[in-house]
């Protein structure tokens, strides 16, 4: 330091003992302040699709919802074998019978997951049917058993569930039974079927509806866009659940449960897609401006290779996104449209339609468990806010 | 200012028309009409329907003529050269309810007010109860409030509101021995409107509207917070805590009023929600609203009173989008003077 304040021209320090010549014999690397060390350089090479899961995974409540949700669909293809009974499987002599606990040990000693039998009795005083465990003696619930028999998605027969009651006479009711004896967690099981994929198919169609609209509107520009612009206006300032009311109250009543349910799916997306196409407008209009887009229109890149080469890679993370977040709310219009009877019909089980049970306040007083399939509607609605939260910080990565 | 209002208000009205055709043509949609639906079901019962009140109604209404006359009917009414004669949504008339066999507007009484007045008290309700959390949250961030008042939103952005409604009406029934269902003591229902009936509409009023203003509650609080963090994570509020401006100064002159302007522009997505919302919890609590009546006609293919109802919301919401918007331009005066092309 000293000899920056005392230099002399001669190079010697004050004291006059000179100072050896350093010469550096390692390879001269002209680049060598820019390189980085090789974690960082994992980074800075990755892809993009790479850096947005590097991203994504640091979002740990994303993460799980993913995890969760990915269950969820896995069980939703072996829901046969997953549910201890059928969809419509009837057990007339226990009519809404109360959850049925397990338990582990029978007087003290440990012999595995057991139910007791059920004693039913009419309390004439009330009308209400009083259902009081039998602790005298302990029935095993089997696993990997044969039970109900049923046609595995409608065509391969097979009667082998992951657990049933303990033998024909003992029920095993984990989430009650309703009105017609029918098991909850069986029904809430197959209705998961028809919840998920209703979400799912509605946003297929929204988001091909909002891609469609959005990237006419945002390559065309003009009056293209200001007359999409003023239609999404029109339809937003239209209610959505009236909207959805009055489309379903059009689907004829003799048409088959399964085409309304795709009635209702296509309606559910029908209103939906406009934040989608304004997400995909929006996005579209900033990106021509960006400068590689310039940069492939010079070379001579061709219309359609620069939105599908060039465009759609920057914007499809961003779509996946607001996709997501768009899925819950399907699946709460679906639950409402049901609930309120003008949704998916009786056949068919979705979330909504077991709720449709659940209308009258004697419900909540006498029956609560009838109103369980409100807990997975909860659970899938966050893991979807969740999950895509976690997808939209994750679709910018470099920021 | 005047110009932008005028602006605002010109188009308004082709929206509206639009919706009135969107409108016209979901409650046309349904093959058959009403009358058909009536025909039948009497002559199943054997009984014949009063052919002089068939052909008046075919003729009041038009039901045989092609759509597009209908809907210019329904809409404008019929006229003889320059002079009005009778109907159209634009005069007043809302149409002939069949089920009620009753013109709609006596069909519907004082849903229509009720309805604006909850949707009103929602809105009053969802300002309320998220402005202070969402500021709290916002500069308290990674708070426990700040966690808890998350999850509460969460929570309530999730669940649907029937479900609440229900369970609120079960504990309400409990802990308070009232019967909340209903607008208003069963003494008023019918009656004119005085003091003493808003009173009575007041006090049960709020269990709907704490139902329904929810989920909005919830999307708000999200929505200022991040808008608030974003404003406060700026330099300016660095720079002006360093100079040691008082934390509420700080806080008030600035930031809070640049986040308020989502605030007010909210209006255009919360009211169709809130009215969303207001249908499926008044079936629930079988609240003398739109909500039932819109259901059962939506049912019975009662095609100019569903009309109405869904024509009433839609105004309701474009009325009110064009309020936030006349708040917002007072508010920013980007937007008053027509500067909006800044992204």
């Amino acid at each position: 330091m000293s000899d920056l304040t005392s230099h002399t021209p001669s190079g010697r320090t004050p004291s006059g003992t000179g100072l050896p010549h350093f010469v550096n014999h390692a390879p001269f690397d002209p680049y060598a302040i820019d390189s980085v060390n090789p974690a960082l350089e994992k980074i800075y090479m990755a892809s993009q699709w790479r850096m947005m899961w590097l991203r994504f995974r640091r979002h740990k409540v994303a993460v799980a919802a993913g995890l969760v949700l990915a269950l969820m669909y896995l069980a939703i293809l072996c829901v046969e074998f997953l549910a201890p009974y059928g969809q419509h499987s009837r057990n007339v002599d226990y009519i809404y019978a109360p959850p049925q606990s397990v338990h582990w040990t029978h007087q003290g000693k440990f012999i595995g997951p057991f139910v007791y039998a059920l004693d039913y009795k009419l309390d004439m005083e009330n009308l209400q049917r009083v259902y009081t465990e039998n602790v005298i003696e302990p029935r095993l619930i089997r696993f990997f058993c044969e039970g109900v028999p049923y046609k595995f998605w409608g065509l391969v027969e097979g009667n082998t569930h992951l657990f049933c009651p303990p033998d024909e006479f003992t029920p095993l009711f984990l989430l009650g039974s309703d009105r017609l004896g029918r098991d909850m967690l069986s029904r809430i099981l197959y209705g998961m079927r028809i919840s998920l994929t209703i979400g799912l198919l509605g946003v297929v169609v929204s988001f091909i509806l909002g891609m469609t609209f959005g990237g006419l509107a945002g390559y065309y520009g003009g009056w293209v866009d200001d007359l999409l612009q003023r239609s999404i206006e029109v339809l937003r300032s239209i209610p959505h659940l009236p909207l959805w009311l009055a489309l379903a109250a059009i689907l004829p009543v003799t048409w088959s449960p399964m085409l309304v349910y795709f009635g209702i799916t296509i309606i559910l997306g029908l209103i939906d897609w406009t934040g989608l196409a304004r997400a995909v407008r929006s996005r579209l209009l900033s990106l021509r401006e960006e400068d590689f887009c310039v940069a492939a229109q010079l070379m001579g890149a061709s219309p359609g290779r620069i939105i599908f080469r060039h465009l759609m890679p920057s914007f499809m993370s961003h779509l996946i996104a607001s996709a997501t977040l768009a899925i819950p709310s399907m699946i709460l219009g679906e639950t409402a449209l049901s609930f309120l009877g003008l949704g998916i019909r009786a056949p068919i089980t979705s979330w909504g339609v077991l709720l449709n049970e659940a209308q009258n306040i004697n419900v909540v007083a006498l029956y609560p468990w009838l109103m369980l399939p409100i807990i997975p509607v909860i659970i899938v609605v966050l893991a979807f806010n969740f999950l895509g939260d976690g997808l939209r910080d994750a679709a910018d990565p470099y920021r | 200012m005047l110009r932008y209002l005028i602006q605002r208000v010109l188009v308004m009205v082709p929206t509206l028309l639009v919706i009135s055709m969107l409108v016209f043509a979901i409650i046309q949609a349904p093959p058959g009409d009403f009358l058909e639906t009536m025909m039948a079901e009497m002559q199943s019962r054997g009984e014949n329907m009063d052919q002089d009140k068939m052909d008046f109604l075919r003729k009041t209404y038009g039901l045989d003529e092609p759509m597009y006359v209908q809907y210019v009917h329904w809409m404008f009414g019929r006229w003889e050269g320059l002079e009005h004669k009778s109907g159209g949504l634009l005069f007043g008339d809302l149409g002939y309810s069949f089920e009620h066999n009753l013109p709609v507007s006596e069909v519907v009484g004082d849903r229509l007010m009720l309805t604006v007045i909850v949707s009103l008290a929602s809105i009053l309700f969802v300002w309320i109860v998220s402005f202070p959390i969402a500021v709290y949250s916002a500069t308290h961030q990674y708070s426990i409030f700040d966690y808890v008042f998350t999850f509460l939103g969460y929570i309530g952005l999730a669940t649907p509101s029937f479900l609440i409604a229900l369970v609120l009406l079960y504990f309400a029934n409990i802990w308070f021995g009232t019967s909340i269902g209903g607008m208003m003591d069963a003494a008023y229902i019918g009656q004119p409107w005085s003091l003493a009936k808003i009173a009575s509409v007041f006090e049960h009023m709020w269990i709907p509207v704490l139902v329904i203003g929810l989920p909005g509650t919830a999307g708000m609080i999200r929505r200022l917070r991040a808008n608030l963090l974003d404003e406060l994570n700026k330099q300016y509020v660095t720079t002006g805590r360093a100079k040691g401006l008082p934390p509420l100064k700080l806080l008030l002159r600035y930031p809070l009023r640049i986040s308020l302007n989502p605030f007010i522009a909210d209006i255009g997505s919360l009211l169709p929600e809130l009215i969303s919302g207001s249908v499926i919890v008044s079936v629930v609590m079988s609240l003398p609203i739109t909500g039932p009546m819109l259901l059962s006609a939506l049912r019975s293919q009662d095609m100019y009173l569903a009309g109405s109802f869904l024509m009433f919301m839609a105004f309701l919401t474009v009325i009110g989008i064009f309020i936030s918007d006349v708040m917002l331009a007072l508010l920013d005066p980007r937007i008053r003077l027509g500067a909006g092309a800044e992204k």
